[in-house]
């Protein structure tokens, strides 16, 4: 097979390729590998050196290392006590892991790192094949770059790996790199980054968005075939509609976050950046399961399906004016102002106080309505007047609770046990403060300030605990939808790419690109987006959000809808 | 609640987030905060009494592990990335608290 050839295959394609033998593990890290290091996009803060066979080997002698990475290899998920961490047992969970894990060849001994090895040796039978994987640079990989795109962590190779991303590789996924993000995962341009601002394939003047932009680039580059991302308010599902890709958040806890380095703890989730929704599910599903280094993280009722539905028969989509431009219950907007490509009609939301500026862009609108239009001729019913009054309160919210969970998370670099230190300290508080001085961008201050401002003594009331009573209506808004609808509808994002340097010197007309991903993340719901369409010939995104454990319903409807949309991505991978 | 965040306000909250802040940038982040907490702000114009807070949406009991002695990372490893080491190399090493 010709490179291109190569390139052109899904994971999930290319890892069939494999598993038939008609392609090599190598030969396609290869390809991809050489594109990679030719990359132009600013995607990646690291890429592996070889073949991941070839690094495994060389890892095996260094056995301590390998013992180190005991903790975080595939457990039992199911054991609610699980607690004994000898041989036995990890090989027993290994067996319990591969048999749910679906393996098609029924070969992947997952386990232990030793196990890891030994799978290494066979890619070809294991559920992912061997198929490169990049990993936003926030995931601690051991032995690799972990620098969440910060100063303060610069060269920072942590001792032990993501649980998630352990899992994937026990799957059979090949680390080929780490991707380019908004530091500490604050942003939604990717410009907020250390390593500097990731462009877009699509038009290399604009943004991939944020924060998981270099992931979100790279797969829409054809220069991974999928990648991990992780969404605190957006960031997954953001930038893969600004690139033209599938990004989807899980229901919150789906996925360990153990090893993630935190941004919010109570929103942070990992999950799949990819060209299309079966290789969604097909990472997806390699993801989910409980961890016990993660108290937060659950057994999803059922198993991630690969999806196969073509008609949407029976399915009611909810379109809440709110996050739609008002095209329900609200009523149309009226035009309003230009910003980057094409106009502006602002979101009429129901609530007063804050319509200002949550403009969703004409040809967003436009897109987004030809789709649901689609949606309507496989058979689905498009549910107008949804409504989730509290949603144009979600961003504030969000822009308190985050911040403040941020501001206690990044505590804890302090120049002490890792990182940058600043030198010359007169004392321990001035080597502090210096070090976060030095270490923290803008942005990264701006949100520990605004955090620490709102914890703080006599403000606490007034803004983190009303945040707080705001999430739970919000919470109660989709509960009350999702007893008339099965999903909700809405554009992943207000506009498409904008121009780099059109919204960093105005920190909220930055955040307004969050409007519509933020409820869901509020929530805790699971969300995807695929590519809808071109404006000005770039992509828009269409979200669907379902209840809590939907992930298989949403992909499924995503499917159906990505069938019939038959949305290209190829103009992006050349 | 509409405040205004002024340069000693600023100051302050930096000192209790232990974050210097270079002379130039105080200025902008007394006015971005301003402004960022004006939006939030709107909050306050909701209806909250007597809904109850949201801290996490997942509700798990008894996440609990039994309380047994595990495998720790090594003392090498996890002083391996320290920016500073005592010189026996058992410890973290930081400036004195008061030099």
């Amino acid at each position: 097979m010709s490179d291109t050839d190569l390139i052109a295959l899904t994971a999930a394609e290319a890892a069939h390729e494999i598993s038939i033998g008609a392609l090599s593990a190598r030969e396609l890290f290869d390809a991809y590998r050489s594109r990679a290091v030719a990359d132009e996009l600013n995607c990646f803060t690291w890429v592996a050196p070889a073949y991941e066979g070839a690094r495994d080997e060389s890892a095996r002698n260094e056995s301590a290392r390998n013992e180190s990475a005991r903790n975080e290899s595939v457990r039992d998920e199911g054991a609610r006590d699980e607690s004994v961490r000898d041989e036995s047992a990890r090989n027993e969970s290994a067996r319990g892991e591969s048999a749910r894990g679906g393996s098609k060849s029924g070969g992947g001994q997952a386990g232990s790192a030793a196990n890891i090895v030994e799978a290494r040796h066979d890619l070809r039978d294991t559920p992912l094949a061997g198929v490169p994987l990049a990993v936003k640079d926030l995931f601690c990989t051991e032995g690799v770059p972990s620098q969440s795109g910060s100063r303060i962590l610069e060269g920072y190779e942590p001792p032990y790996t993501a649980t998630v991303v352990a899992r994937l590789q026990a799957a059979g996924a090949s680390l080929l790199g780490k991707t380019n993000q908004d530091e500490f995962a604050m942003g939604s341009s990717n410009e907020n980054s250390a390593f500097g601002p990731v462009l877009n394939p699509w038009d290399r003047t604009r943004v991939p968005g944020g924060s998981s932009g270099g992931s979100a680039a790279a797969v829409a580059a054809g220069l991974v075939p999928w990648a991990l991302g992780t969404d605190t308010g957006g960031s997954i599902r953001q930038p893969a509609a600004l690139c033209g890709i599938v990004g989807m958040k899980p229901t919150y806890g789906a996925v360990s976050r153990y090893g993630m380095i935190a941004f919010a703890s109570s929103l942070d989730q990992a999950g799949p950046l990819t060209r299309d929704v079966t290789d969604a599910a097909l990472l997806l599903g390699h993801m989910v399961g409980r961890d016990p280094c993660d108290a937060t993280s659950l057994q999803l009722p059922a198993e991630i399906e690969l999806p196969h539905a073509e008609r949407l028969d029976g399915v009611r989509i909810g379109v809440p004016a709110e996050l739609t431009g008002g095209g329900g219950a609200g009523g149309r907007g009226e035009e309003r102002r230009g910003t980057g490509a094409g106009s502006v009609i602002e979101a009429s939301g129901e609530v007063g106080g804050i319509g200002v500026g949550e403009g969703i862009q004409a040809g967003v609108l436009a897109s987004f309505r030809a789709a649901l239009a689609q949606a309507e001729e496989l058979g689905a019913e498009i549910v107008e007047d949804v409504s989730l009054p509290h949603a144009p309160h979600a961003l504030s919210a969000y822009y308190v609770l985050a911040p403040a969970e941020a501001s206690s998370n990044l505590a804890r670099f302090d120049g002490v046990r890792y990182g940058l230190r600043a030198a010359d300290a007169e004392d321990l508080l001035d080597m502090y403060e210096r070090t976060r001085h030095d270490g923290f961008g803008a942005e990264v201050k701006r949100r520990i300030m605004l955090g620490t401002y709102a914890l703080s003594a006599g403000y606490y009331d007034a803004y983190y605990g009303r945040a707080q009573r705001v999430r739970t209506k919000i919470a109660e808004d989709f509960a009350r939808a999702f007893a008339r609808v099965d999903l909700i509808a809405t554009p992943t994002a207000p506009s498409v790419a904008f121009k780099l340097g059109e919204k960093t010197g105005d920190p909220l007309q930055m955040y307004l690109n969050d409007y519509c991903t933020v409820p869901m993340s509020l929530a805790g719901i699971p969300a995807i987006s695929i590519p809808c369409g071109l404006h000005e010939g770039l992509p828009v995104g269409l979200q669907l959000a379902g209840p809590a454990f939907s992930e298989n319903e949403l992909l499924d409807a995503a499917y159906a809808l990505e069938l019939a949309l038959a949305f290209d991505g190829s103009p992006a991978r050349v | 609640m509409h405040a205004v965040i002024d340069r000693d306000q600023v100051l302050h909250v930096a000192r209790l987030a232990r974050l210097s802040l270079a002379e130039d940038e105080i200025e902008p982040l007394a006015a971005e905060l301003t402004a960022i907490l004006d939006h939030v702000s709107h909050i306050g114009e909701l209806d909250l009494e007597g809904v109850e807070p949201t801290s996490h949406v997942v509700d798990i009991a008894g996440a609990l592990r039994p309380d047994e002695p595990r495998e720790c990372l090594p003392r090498e490893v996890a002083l391996a990335q320290a920016p500073a080491v005592s010189p026996s190399g058992e410890g973290f090493s930081v400036p004195s608290p008061q030099a």
